[in-house]
């Protein structure tokens, strides 16, 4: 690694080194990904928690597909939206266990509707790191249900017509409606206050399973720049500017 | 002897300017460094300016940021 190269000169103590439950693999996503920023924040929240050895994540399909290589504790590898399924039958099997799993927005708002509504309306006893993009990233950019009005997409090229298409399908405050949720919040990770914040939140969900709280889903409204063909820096601003307004921030069920 | 420190793990980093972004003091700047796997790399240019607060590490996608603080100021 050329981090070796560069010498640390004497007289200074380290601040922010990479999270121990993180392997040495190179992330896959594209540079200035949000998903990035968010599987260090999990990566950090397991490290602080001190439950790496019986922490256990489902991964999704889509462009977090490869987590297991990044992470040092165990995985598996949902089928397409079956992460919270998988993640029910893991936690129940053995409860000793800390089960998260971390999907997308067409992972767990479109083909994994039912599975994400039904483990939620059970309450079952497990943390989701929702990953709300806006579009299908991994297969080159198609509308998701979660794709604001007026958005191009490859599959809406004349931007979304909620028409013929919908709305942006509000995950979050439909899941807490129901009685089965412990906590549902949505966070952002434009800038380094909302990282902060957001890092809170993702502790905050892995702490309500170690104490039996319950379902706890965090949704981070999260910036796909190859998709949207914008630079990174843009990404963020687009969040701010035209996410944000579909998606406000907040918690949306807090059970204490 | 300046406040902070910074590594960059020029392996992982993909040159998205997050970091660049986020710093405060404009210590950090892409430069025209190519990785090996194409990336123009960020890289320090101002050292005397970092005060080691870690928003340019807490900003990065790829986690290629290292920082360190000095012990006492003004050492
Ligand atoms: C059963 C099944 N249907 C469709 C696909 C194709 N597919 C792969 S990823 C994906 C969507 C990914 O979007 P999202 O969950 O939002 O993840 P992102 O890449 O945006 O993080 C789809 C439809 C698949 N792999 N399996
Ligand atoms: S396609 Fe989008 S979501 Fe997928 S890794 Fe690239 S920037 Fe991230
Ligand atoms: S934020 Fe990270 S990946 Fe992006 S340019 Fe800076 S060091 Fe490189
Ligand atoms: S630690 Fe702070 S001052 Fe130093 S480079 Fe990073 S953001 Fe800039
Ligand atoms: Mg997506």
């Amino acid at each position: 690694m050329s981090v070796t190269e560069v010498k640390v000169p004497a007289g200074y103590v380290p601040v922010y080194t990479k999270p121990k439950s993180l392997s040495e693999a190179r992330f896959t996503y594209c540079p200035g990904c949000h998903h990035g920023i968010i599987t260090r924040l999990v990566a950090e929240a397991i490290d602080e928690l001190g439950i790496q050895e019986r922490t256990v994540g489902i991964a999704p399909v889509g462009c977090a597909v490869f987590l297991s290589d990044f992470f040092r504790c165990d995985f598996v590898q949902a089928a397409h939206g079956r992460a919270c399924a998988v993640a029910t039958g893991i936690k129940r099997a053995n409860p000793d266990l800390i089960v998260f799993s971390y999907q997308g927005d067409g992972d767990l708002a479109a083909i994994g509707t039912a599975e994400t509504v039904h483990a939620a309306n059970r309450g079952e006893n497990i943390t989701v790191i929702f990953v709300n993009n806006q579009i299908y990233g991994m297969t080159g950019g198609e509308m998701a249900p979660t794709t604001l009005p007026g958005m191009r997409t490859v599959t809406t090229p004349e931007g979304r017509d909620v028409r013929t298409t919908g709305y942006p399908l509000r995950m979050s405050e439909m899941l807490a409606q129901l009685d089965g949720p412990s906590y549902i919040t949505r966070q952002a990770v434009f800038d380094v206050r909302h990282v902060q914040m957001a890092k809170k939140a993702i502790i905050k969900a892995f702490k309500n399973q170690i104490e039996g709280k319950g379902f706890s889903l965090v949704e981070i409204v999260a910036a796909c720049p190859t998709n949207l063909r914008v630079s990174p820096v843009e990404g963020n601003k687009w969040v701010v500017e035209q996410a944000l307004k579909y998606f406000p921030l907040g918690d949306l069920k807090v059970r204490d | 002897m300046p406040k902070g420190f910074v590594v960059i793990d020029k392996e992982r980093c993909k040159g998205c300017g997050l970091c660049v972004a986020a710093c405060p003091f404009g210590v950090l700047a892409i430069t025209s460094e190519l990785n090996p796997y194409g990336y123009a790399v960020a890289g320090v240019i101002a050292p005397e300016k970092c005060t080691g607060c870690a928003m340019c590490a807490q900003m990065c996608p790829d986690v290629a940021i290292e920082v360190y603080r000095a012990v006492k100021e003004g050492v």
